[in-house]
Protein backbone atom coordinates (compact mmCIF):
# COMPACT_ATOMS: atom_id res chain seq x y z
CA UNK A 1 0.00 0.00 0.00
CA UNK A 2 1.05 3.59 -0.67
CA UNK A 3 0.33 6.37 1.83
CA UNK A 4 -0.87 9.75 0.47
CA UNK A 5 2.44 11.31 1.56
CA UNK A 6 4.27 9.03 -0.89
CA UNK A 7 2.25 10.07 -3.94
CA UNK A 8 4.40 11.49 -6.75
CA UNK A 9 4.05 12.56 -10.35
CA UNK A 10 4.20 9.53 -12.62
CA UNK A 11 3.06 7.08 -9.95
CA UNK A 12 0.33 4.62 -11.00
CA UNK A 13 -2.39 3.78 -8.50
CA UNK A 14 -5.58 1.73 -8.45
CA UNK A 15 -8.90 3.51 -7.91
CA UNK A 16 -12.11 1.45 -8.09
CA UNK A 17 -10.08 -1.32 -9.67
CA UNK A 18 -8.81 0.80 -12.55
CA UNK A 19 -5.27 2.05 -13.11
CA UNK A 20 -4.61 5.79 -12.95
CA UNK A 21 -1.40 7.70 -13.52
CA UNK A 22 -0.65 10.88 -11.54
CA UNK A 23 0.10 13.48 -14.21
CA UNK A 24 0.56 16.42 -11.84
CA UNK A 25 1.30 16.50 -8.13
CA UNK A 26 1.55 19.26 -5.55
CA UNK A 27 2.12 19.26 -1.78
CA UNK A 28 -0.12 21.91 -0.21
CA UNK A 29 -0.93 22.97 3.34
CA UNK A 30 -3.41 25.68 4.24
CA UNK A 31 -2.30 28.01 7.08
CA UNK A 32 -2.37 26.03 10.36
CA UNK A 33 -4.06 23.21 8.45
CA UNK A 34 -3.13 19.68 7.51
CA UNK A 35 -0.79 18.46 4.77
CA UNK A 36 -2.71 17.78 1.55
CA UNK A 37 -1.73 16.24 -1.75
CA UNK A 38 -3.24 17.78 -4.87
CA UNK A 39 -3.20 15.43 -7.85
CA UNK A 40 -4.27 15.39 -11.48
CA UNK A 41 -5.05 11.85 -12.55
CA UNK A 42 -5.54 10.10 -15.85
CA UNK A 43 -7.34 6.81 -16.29
CA UNK A 44 -4.91 4.57 -18.14
CA UNK A 45 -7.66 2.57 -19.86
CA UNK A 46 -10.02 5.25 -21.17
CA UNK A 47 -7.93 8.40 -20.78
CA UNK A 48 -10.46 10.35 -18.66
CA UNK A 49 -8.83 12.91 -16.38
CA UNK A 50 -9.79 14.45 -13.06
CA UNK A 51 -8.40 16.41 -10.09
CA UNK A 52 -8.38 15.10 -6.58
CA UNK A 53 -6.92 16.29 -3.26
CA UNK A 54 -6.01 13.68 -0.66
CA UNK A 55 -5.21 13.96 3.03
CA UNK A 56 -2.33 12.43 4.97
CA UNK A 57 -3.06 8.90 6.05
CA UNK A 58 -5.21 7.95 3.06
CA UNK A 59 -3.90 4.78 1.45
CA UNK A 60 -3.73 3.46 -2.09
CA UNK A 61 -2.89 0.30 -3.93
CA UNK A 62 -0.19 0.54 -6.56
CA UNK A 63 -1.37 -0.32 -10.09
CA UNK A 64 0.81 -3.09 -11.46
CA UNK A 65 1.33 -2.59 -15.17
CA UNK A 66 3.72 -4.25 -17.54
CA UNK A 67 4.97 -3.08 -20.89
CA UNK A 68 6.21 -5.53 -23.51
CA UNK A 69 7.84 -5.04 -26.90
CA UNK A 70 5.66 -6.80 -29.47
CA UNK A 71 6.00 -7.29 -33.19
CA UNK A 72 3.00 -6.64 -35.42
CA UNK A 73 2.32 -9.77 -37.49
CA UNK A 74 -0.86 -9.20 -39.50
CA UNK A 75 -4.43 -8.02 -39.35
CA UNK A 76 -7.44 -10.09 -40.33
CA UNK A 77 -11.16 -9.37 -40.27
CA UNK A 78 -11.41 -9.81 -36.50
CA UNK A 79 -8.19 -8.63 -35.02
CA UNK A 80 -4.67 -7.29 -35.09
CA UNK A 81 -2.10 -9.95 -34.21
CA UNK A 82 1.12 -9.29 -32.30
CA UNK A 83 3.97 -11.43 -31.01
CA UNK A 84 6.02 -10.88 -27.85
CA UNK A 85 9.61 -10.57 -29.08
CA UNK A 86 11.01 -12.30 -25.99
CA UNK A 87 8.53 -15.07 -25.22
CA UNK A 88 7.06 -15.45 -28.74
CA UNK A 89 3.58 -15.43 -27.14
CA UNK A 90 0.95 -14.14 -29.54
CA UNK A 91 -1.97 -11.87 -28.72
CA UNK A 92 -4.86 -10.47 -30.72
CA UNK A 93 -6.26 -6.97 -30.20
CA UNK A 94 -9.51 -5.55 -31.53
CA UNK A 95 -9.59 -2.46 -33.75
CA UNK A 96 -10.93 -0.50 -30.75
CA UNK A 97 -8.00 -1.54 -28.58
CA UNK A 98 -5.51 -0.61 -31.27
CA UNK A 99 -7.15 2.77 -31.92
CA UNK A 100 -5.30 5.27 -34.11
CA UNK A 101 -2.15 3.15 -33.96
CA UNK A 102 -3.70 1.01 -36.71
CA UNK A 103 -2.82 3.76 -39.22
CA UNK A 104 0.85 3.03 -38.70
CA UNK A 105 0.97 -0.75 -38.26
CA UNK A 106 3.06 -2.25 -40.99
CA UNK A 107 4.27 -5.84 -40.99
CA UNK A 108 7.08 -6.53 -38.46
CA UNK A 109 6.81 -3.08 -36.80
CA UNK A 110 7.91 -3.25 -33.15
CA UNK A 111 5.45 -1.54 -30.78
CA UNK A 112 5.15 -1.25 -26.98
CA UNK A 113 2.00 -2.76 -25.50
CA UNK A 114 0.89 -1.93 -21.95
CA UNK A 115 -0.78 -4.68 -19.93
CA UNK A 116 -2.97 -4.31 -16.85
CA UNK A 117 -4.00 -7.54 -15.14
CA UNK A 118 -2.91 -9.42 -18.27
CA UNK A 119 -5.12 -7.47 -20.68
CA UNK A 120 -3.62 -5.05 -23.15
CA UNK A 121 -4.77 -1.48 -22.41
CA UNK A 122 -2.47 0.64 -24.53
CA UNK A 123 -0.29 0.51 -27.58
CA UNK A 124 2.58 2.87 -28.34
CA UNK A 125 3.99 2.98 -31.86
CA UNK A 126 7.45 4.51 -32.54
CA UNK A 127 7.43 8.31 -32.91
CA UNK A 128 8.47 7.94 -36.55
CA UNK A 129 7.56 5.21 -39.03
CA UNK A 130 8.39 4.69 -42.68
CA UNK A 131 5.67 3.55 -45.07
CA UNK A 132 5.05 3.19 -48.76
CA UNK A 133 2.49 5.27 -50.63
CA UNK A 134 0.10 2.96 -52.52
CA UNK A 135 -1.96 5.64 -54.22
CA UNK A 136 -1.40 9.32 -54.98
CA UNK A 137 -2.23 11.27 -58.13
CA UNK A 138 0.69 13.10 -59.77
CA UNK A 139 1.08 16.74 -58.70
CA UNK A 140 -0.38 19.27 -61.16
CA UNK A 141 2.37 20.57 -63.45
CA UNK A 142 3.08 24.23 -62.88
CA UNK A 143 1.58 24.29 -59.41
CA UNK A 144 4.69 25.47 -57.55
CA UNK A 145 3.03 27.31 -54.69
CA UNK A 146 5.12 26.75 -51.57
CA UNK A 147 3.50 24.29 -49.24
CA UNK A 148 1.00 23.00 -51.77
CA UNK A 149 -0.02 19.44 -50.94
CA UNK A 150 -2.06 16.54 -52.28
CA UNK A 151 -3.60 13.47 -50.60
CA UNK A 152 -1.70 10.17 -50.49
CA UNK A 153 -2.95 6.79 -49.29
CA UNK A 154 -0.54 4.52 -47.44
CA UNK A 155 -0.25 0.74 -47.40
CA UNK A 156 -2.25 0.68 -44.13
CA UNK A 157 -5.11 2.59 -45.72
CA UNK A 158 -4.16 5.78 -43.88
CA UNK A 159 -4.52 8.94 -45.94
CA UNK A 160 -2.49 12.10 -45.36
CA UNK A 161 -1.31 15.23 -47.16
CA UNK A 162 2.09 15.10 -48.85
CA UNK A 163 4.02 17.69 -50.92
CA UNK A 164 3.35 17.65 -54.68
CA UNK A 165 6.82 16.31 -55.55
CA UNK A 166 6.21 13.03 -53.71
CA UNK A 167 5.16 10.21 -56.02
CA UNK A 168 3.15 7.03 -55.71
CA UNK A 169 5.22 3.97 -54.58
CA UNK A 170 7.73 6.16 -52.75
CA UNK A 171 8.54 5.55 -49.06
CA UNK A 172 7.96 8.45 -46.67
CA UNK A 173 8.62 9.13 -43.00
CA UNK A 174 5.59 10.00 -40.84
CA UNK A 175 5.46 11.50 -37.33
CA UNK A 176 2.95 9.22 -35.56
CA UNK A 177 2.27 11.79 -32.82
CA UNK A 178 0.81 14.27 -35.31
CA UNK A 179 0.08 11.86 -38.15
CA UNK A 180 1.90 14.23 -40.53
CA UNK A 181 4.41 13.81 -43.36
CA UNK A 182 8.04 14.46 -42.37
CA UNK A 183 10.22 13.64 -45.38
CA UNK A 184 10.88 11.37 -48.34
CA UNK A 185 13.02 8.32 -47.60
CA UNK A 186 15.64 7.51 -50.24
CA UNK A 187 15.76 3.78 -50.75
CA UNK B 1 21.43 20.43 -12.49
CA UNK B 2 24.72 20.63 -10.62
CA UNK B 3 24.86 22.82 -7.54
CA UNK B 4 27.47 25.32 -8.69
CA UNK B 5 25.64 26.18 -11.91
CA UNK B 6 22.33 26.35 -10.06
CA UNK B 7 23.90 28.80 -7.56
CA UNK B 8 25.25 30.88 -10.44
CA UNK B 9 21.80 31.03 -12.02
CA UNK B 10 20.24 32.19 -8.75
CA UNK B 11 22.61 35.08 -8.16
CA UNK B 12 20.27 37.87 -9.31
CA UNK B 13 17.37 36.45 -7.33
CA UNK B 14 19.51 36.06 -4.22
CA UNK B 15 20.70 39.67 -4.54
CA UNK B 16 17.08 40.80 -4.68
CA UNK B 17 16.31 38.55 -1.72
CA UNK B 18 19.02 40.29 0.33
CA UNK B 19 17.65 43.71 -0.65
CA UNK B 20 14.16 42.66 0.42
CA UNK B 21 15.39 41.49 3.82
CA UNK B 22 17.39 44.71 4.28
CA UNK B 23 14.30 46.77 3.41
CA UNK B 24 12.26 44.83 5.95
CA UNK B 25 14.87 45.46 8.66
CA UNK B 26 14.82 49.15 7.67
CA UNK B 27 11.04 49.22 7.94
CA UNK B 28 11.09 47.96 11.54
CA UNK B 29 14.09 49.99 12.68
CA UNK B 30 12.43 53.21 11.40
CA UNK B 31 9.39 52.38 13.50
CA UNK B 32 11.33 51.79 16.70
CA UNK B 33 11.10 48.01 16.68
CA UNK B 34 13.91 46.14 18.41
CA UNK B 35 15.48 43.25 16.53
CA UNK B 36 15.76 40.21 18.78
CA UNK B 37 17.17 36.70 18.60
CA UNK B 38 15.59 33.78 20.42
CA UNK B 39 16.77 30.16 20.70
CA UNK B 40 16.37 27.82 17.76
CA UNK B 41 16.51 24.76 20.04
CA UNK B 42 13.75 24.61 22.64
CA UNK B 43 12.36 22.11 25.17
CA UNK B 44 8.72 22.76 24.33
CA UNK B 45 7.64 23.77 20.83
CA UNK B 46 4.05 24.93 20.36
CA UNK B 47 1.90 21.77 20.16
CA UNK B 48 0.22 22.63 16.87
CA UNK B 49 -1.61 19.64 15.46
CA UNK B 50 -0.20 19.97 11.95
CA UNK B 51 3.43 20.93 12.60
CA UNK B 52 6.19 18.37 13.08
CA UNK B 53 9.21 19.64 15.01
CA UNK B 54 12.65 18.16 14.31
CA UNK B 55 14.45 16.58 17.28
CA UNK B 56 17.83 18.11 18.15
CA UNK B 57 19.53 16.27 21.01
CA UNK B 58 17.29 16.67 24.07
CA UNK B 59 15.46 19.60 22.48
CA UNK B 60 13.42 20.46 19.38
CA UNK B 61 14.16 22.91 16.60
CA UNK B 62 11.59 25.73 16.64
CA UNK B 63 8.70 25.58 14.18
CA UNK B 64 8.19 29.29 15.00
CA UNK B 65 9.82 31.67 17.50
CA UNK B 66 6.44 32.81 18.87
CA UNK B 67 6.53 31.33 22.38
CA UNK B 68 9.89 32.98 23.11
CA UNK B 69 9.03 36.31 21.51
CA UNK B 70 5.79 36.57 23.48
CA UNK B 71 7.76 36.21 26.70
CA UNK B 72 9.73 39.29 25.62
CA UNK B 73 6.48 41.15 24.95
CA UNK B 74 5.26 40.15 28.42
CA UNK B 75 8.51 41.51 29.86
CA UNK B 76 7.77 44.92 28.40
CA UNK B 77 9.45 44.75 24.99
CA UNK B 78 6.66 46.56 23.24
CA UNK B 79 7.82 46.35 19.63
CA UNK B 80 10.09 43.53 18.53
CA UNK B 81 10.91 41.69 15.34
CA UNK B 82 13.06 38.78 14.27
CA UNK B 83 14.19 37.22 10.99
CA UNK B 84 15.14 33.60 11.62
CA UNK B 85 15.15 30.08 10.28
CA UNK B 86 12.36 27.77 11.40
CA UNK B 87 12.11 24.04 10.86
CA UNK B 88 9.08 21.97 9.89
CA UNK B 89 9.66 18.32 9.20
CA UNK B 90 8.14 16.64 6.13
CA UNK B 91 7.02 19.88 4.47
CA UNK B 92 8.40 19.79 0.98
CA UNK B 93 6.87 21.05 -2.24
CA UNK B 94 6.66 23.98 -4.60
CA UNK B 95 5.74 26.31 -1.71
CA UNK B 96 7.45 24.44 1.14
CA UNK B 97 10.97 23.64 2.27
CA UNK B 98 11.58 21.87 5.61
CA UNK B 99 13.62 24.86 6.81
CA UNK B 100 12.70 28.36 5.75
CA UNK B 101 13.07 32.00 6.75
CA UNK B 102 10.41 33.61 8.86
CA UNK B 103 9.84 37.22 9.74
CA UNK B 104 7.98 37.53 13.02
CA UNK B 105 6.97 40.74 14.78
CA UNK B 106 4.93 41.82 17.81
CA UNK B 107 3.24 45.04 18.85
CA UNK B 108 1.95 45.73 22.36
CA UNK B 109 -1.35 47.61 22.68
CA UNK B 110 -2.48 46.59 19.22
CA UNK B 111 -4.80 44.11 17.56
CA UNK B 112 -4.89 42.38 14.21
CA UNK B 113 -6.04 45.55 12.43
CA UNK B 114 -2.62 47.09 13.14
CA UNK B 115 -0.96 43.97 11.72
CA UNK B 116 -2.81 44.39 8.44
CA UNK B 117 -1.38 47.91 8.13
CA UNK B 118 2.09 46.54 8.89
CA UNK B 119 1.75 43.72 6.34
CA UNK B 120 0.75 46.17 3.65
CA UNK B 121 3.63 48.55 4.41
CA UNK B 122 6.12 45.67 4.51
CA UNK B 123 5.02 44.32 1.12
CA UNK B 124 5.20 47.83 -0.38
CA UNK B 125 8.69 48.40 1.05
CA UNK B 126 9.83 44.99 -0.17
CA UNK B 127 8.36 45.57 -3.64
CA UNK B 128 10.18 48.88 -3.89
CA UNK B 129 13.46 47.25 -2.80
CA UNK B 130 12.95 44.51 -5.39
CA UNK B 131 12.31 47.09 -8.10
CA UNK B 132 8.84 45.69 -8.85
CA UNK B 133 7.17 49.06 -8.38
CA UNK B 134 3.48 48.95 -7.49
CA UNK B 135 2.53 45.86 -9.44
CA UNK B 136 3.39 42.24 -8.75
CA UNK B 137 3.54 40.12 -11.89
CA UNK B 138 3.26 36.52 -10.85
CA UNK B 139 2.85 33.86 -13.51
CA UNK B 140 -0.02 35.13 -15.65
CA UNK B 141 -1.42 37.26 -12.79
CA UNK B 142 -0.93 40.96 -12.25
CA UNK B 143 -1.59 42.23 -8.73
CA UNK B 144 -2.12 45.93 -8.20
CA UNK B 145 -0.58 47.05 -4.89
CA UNK B 146 -1.98 50.58 -5.23
CA UNK B 147 -5.63 49.56 -5.24
CA UNK B 148 -7.39 49.21 -1.91
CA UNK B 149 -6.40 45.87 -0.38
CA UNK B 150 -9.35 43.54 0.10
CA UNK B 151 -10.58 42.17 3.40
CA UNK B 152 -12.78 39.11 3.45
CA UNK B 153 -13.99 37.05 6.38
CA UNK B 154 -13.43 33.30 6.14
CA UNK B 155 -17.20 32.90 6.23
CA UNK B 156 -17.77 35.23 3.25
CA UNK B 157 -14.91 33.72 1.24
CA UNK B 158 -16.25 30.18 1.74
CA UNK B 159 -19.77 31.29 0.89
CA UNK B 160 -18.51 32.87 -2.31
CA UNK B 161 -16.04 30.21 -3.50
CA UNK B 162 -17.07 26.97 -1.78
CA UNK B 163 -20.81 27.58 -1.55
CA UNK B 164 -21.30 27.36 2.23
CA UNK B 165 -20.44 29.11 5.51
CA UNK B 166 -18.20 26.97 7.72
CA UNK B 167 -19.49 27.98 11.20
CA UNK B 168 -17.52 28.05 14.46
CA UNK B 169 -16.35 24.41 14.46
CA UNK B 170 -16.25 23.04 10.91
CA UNK B 171 -15.13 19.55 9.93
CA UNK B 172 -11.39 20.23 9.56
CA UNK B 173 -10.96 17.73 6.71
CA UNK B 174 -13.62 19.30 4.56
CA UNK B 175 -12.50 22.81 5.54
CA UNK B 176 -8.85 22.20 4.62
CA UNK B 177 -9.61 20.54 1.28
CA UNK B 178 -12.07 23.27 0.25
CA UNK B 179 -9.60 25.90 1.41
CA UNK B 180 -6.85 24.67 -0.92
CA UNK B 181 -9.08 23.55 -3.81
CA UNK B 182 -11.66 26.32 -3.95
CA UNK B 183 -10.86 29.31 -1.74
CA UNK B 184 -7.10 29.94 -1.78
CA UNK B 185 -6.76 29.93 -5.60
CA UNK B 186 -9.24 32.85 -5.73
CA UNK B 187 -7.56 35.03 -3.08
CA UNK B 188 -5.39 38.02 -3.93
CA UNK B 189 -5.43 37.47 -7.67
CA UNK B 190 -5.96 41.13 -8.62
CA UNK B 191 -5.26 42.95 -5.33
CA UNK B 192 -3.78 41.55 -2.08
CA UNK B 193 -6.45 40.06 0.18
CA UNK B 194 -6.63 39.68 3.94
CA UNK B 195 -8.61 36.61 4.98
CA UNK B 196 -9.87 37.36 8.50
CA UNK B 197 -11.94 35.94 11.37
CA UNK B 198 -11.28 32.20 11.29
CA UNK B 199 -13.65 29.69 12.88
CA UNK B 200 -13.17 29.67 16.67
CA UNK B 201 -12.02 26.05 16.56
CA UNK B 202 -9.01 27.17 14.46
CA UNK B 203 -7.92 29.92 16.84
CA UNK B 204 -4.49 28.44 17.72
CA UNK B 205 -3.00 31.20 19.93
CA UNK B 206 -5.40 33.97 18.96
CA UNK B 207 -8.12 35.82 20.82
CA UNK B 208 -11.81 35.06 20.28
CA UNK B 209 -13.63 38.05 18.79
CA UNK B 210 -15.59 39.94 21.46
CA UNK B 211 -18.71 40.67 19.45
CA UNK B 212 -18.71 37.30 17.65
CA UNK B 213 -17.59 34.30 19.73
CA UNK B 214 -17.85 32.00 16.70
CA UNK B 215 -14.67 33.42 15.22
CA UNK B 216 -11.18 34.42 16.32
CA UNK B 217 -9.10 37.48 15.47
CA UNK B 218 -6.76 35.78 13.07
CA UNK B 219 -5.68 37.13 9.69
CA UNK B 220 -3.84 35.64 6.74
CA UNK B 221 -2.51 37.67 3.84
CA UNK B 222 -2.89 36.22 0.32
CA UNK B 223 -1.23 37.49 -2.82
CA UNK B 224 -1.71 35.58 -6.09
CA UNK B 225 -3.32 32.71 -4.18
CA UNK B 226 -0.16 32.38 -2.08
CA UNK B 227 -0.53 32.39 1.70
CA UNK B 228 2.09 34.88 2.78
CA UNK B 229 1.53 35.79 6.45
CA UNK B 230 -0.49 34.79 9.48
CA UNK B 231 -1.28 37.15 12.38
CA UNK B 232 -3.30 37.15 15.59
CA UNK B 233 -4.71 39.44 18.17
CA UNK B 234 -2.92 37.47 20.87
CA UNK B 235 -4.72 35.42 23.47
CA UNK B 236 -3.41 36.64 26.85
CA UNK B 237 -5.37 34.28 29.10
CA UNK B 238 -3.04 31.54 30.37
CA UNK B 239 -5.86 29.28 31.58
CA UNK B 240 -7.53 29.30 28.20
CA UNK B 241 -4.19 28.84 26.45
CA UNK B 242 -3.35 25.85 28.71
CA UNK B 243 -6.72 24.31 27.87
CA UNK B 244 -5.99 24.71 24.14
CA UNK B 245 -2.48 23.27 24.49
CA UNK B 246 -3.84 20.27 26.42
CA UNK B 247 -6.49 19.69 23.77
CA UNK B 248 -3.87 19.94 20.99
CA UNK B 249 -1.49 17.59 22.81
CA UNK B 250 -4.28 15.05 23.33
CA UNK B 251 -5.05 15.20 19.60
CA UNK B 252 -1.36 14.77 18.79
CA UNK B 253 -1.16 11.75 21.06
CA UNK B 254 -4.27 10.24 19.48
CA UNK B 255 -2.68 10.63 16.04
CA UNK B 256 0.55 8.99 17.17
CA UNK B 257 2.53 12.24 16.78
CA UNK B 258 5.33 13.40 19.09
CA UNK B 259 3.92 14.84 22.31
CA UNK B 260 5.84 17.89 23.57
CA UNK B 261 6.02 19.22 27.13
CA UNK B 262 3.99 22.37 27.81
CA UNK B 263 6.09 25.53 27.92
CA UNK B 264 5.28 26.63 31.49
CA UNK B 265 7.45 29.77 31.23
CA UNK B 266 5.35 30.87 28.28
CA UNK B 267 2.06 30.28 30.11
CA UNK B 268 3.34 32.20 33.18
CA UNK B 269 4.42 35.05 30.95
CA UNK B 270 0.99 35.24 29.28
CA UNK B 271 -0.55 36.50 32.53
CA UNK B 272 1.80 39.50 32.37
CA UNK B 273 1.19 40.22 28.72
CA UNK B 274 -0.98 43.18 27.82
CA UNK B 275 -3.18 43.26 24.77
CA UNK B 276 -0.91 42.71 21.79
CA UNK B 277 -0.70 41.40 18.27
CA UNK B 278 1.86 39.31 16.44
CA UNK B 279 2.44 38.17 12.91
CA UNK B 280 4.63 35.73 10.96
CA UNK B 281 5.50 36.25 7.31
CA UNK B 282 7.28 33.79 5.02
CA UNK B 283 10.24 35.66 3.54
CA UNK B 284 10.88 32.99 0.90
CA UNK B 285 7.34 33.26 -0.45
CA UNK B 286 7.55 37.05 -0.50
CA UNK B 287 10.73 36.76 -2.59
CA UNK B 288 8.99 34.24 -4.88
CA UNK B 289 6.17 36.72 -5.50
CA UNK B 290 8.49 39.67 -6.09
CA UNK B 291 10.91 37.73 -8.34
CA UNK B 292 8.14 35.83 -10.16
CA UNK B 293 9.51 32.42 -9.16
CA UNK B 294 7.15 29.46 -9.04
CA UNK B 295 9.26 27.23 -6.81
CA UNK B 296 10.57 28.06 -3.34
CA UNK B 297 13.82 26.34 -4.27
CA UNK B 298 14.46 29.10 -6.82
CA UNK B 299 14.76 31.72 -4.08
CA UNK B 300 16.94 29.86 -1.54
CA UNK B 301 20.72 29.23 -1.90
CA UNK B 302 20.53 25.70 -0.63
CA UNK B 303 17.46 23.53 -0.40
CA UNK B 304 16.68 20.32 1.41
CA UNK B 305 18.08 18.30 -1.48
CA UNK B 306 21.42 20.18 -1.57
CA UNK B 307 22.58 20.15 2.02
Amino acid sequence: MIEAGELRKGLKILLDGEPYIITEFQFVKPGKGQALYKCKLKNMINGTQFDRTWRSGEKFEKAELEEHSMQFLYADDDAFHFMNTETYDQIALTADQVGDAKNFLTENLIVEILFFESSAIGITVPNFVEMQIVQSDPGMKGDTATGATKPATMETGYTLQVPLFVDQDEVIKIDTRTGEYVERVKK
Amino acid sequence: MNLISSLKDKKDTLKTRAKIIQAIRGFFIERDFLEVETPLRVRAPAPELHLKAVKSGDRWLVTSPELQMKQLVAAGYERIFQVCRVFRDAESGRMHNPEFTMLEWYRADADYAALMDDMKEIVLAAAQAAGSGRTIKYGNLSINLDAEWKKSTVSDAFEKFAGYRPGPDPDPDRFDVDMVDRVEPELGITVPTFLIDYPASMCSLSRIKKDNPGVCERVELYIAGVELANGFSELVDSREQRRRFERDLAQREAKGLDVYPIDENFLKALDHMSVSAGCALGIDRLVMLLCNKQNIHDVMCFTAGDS
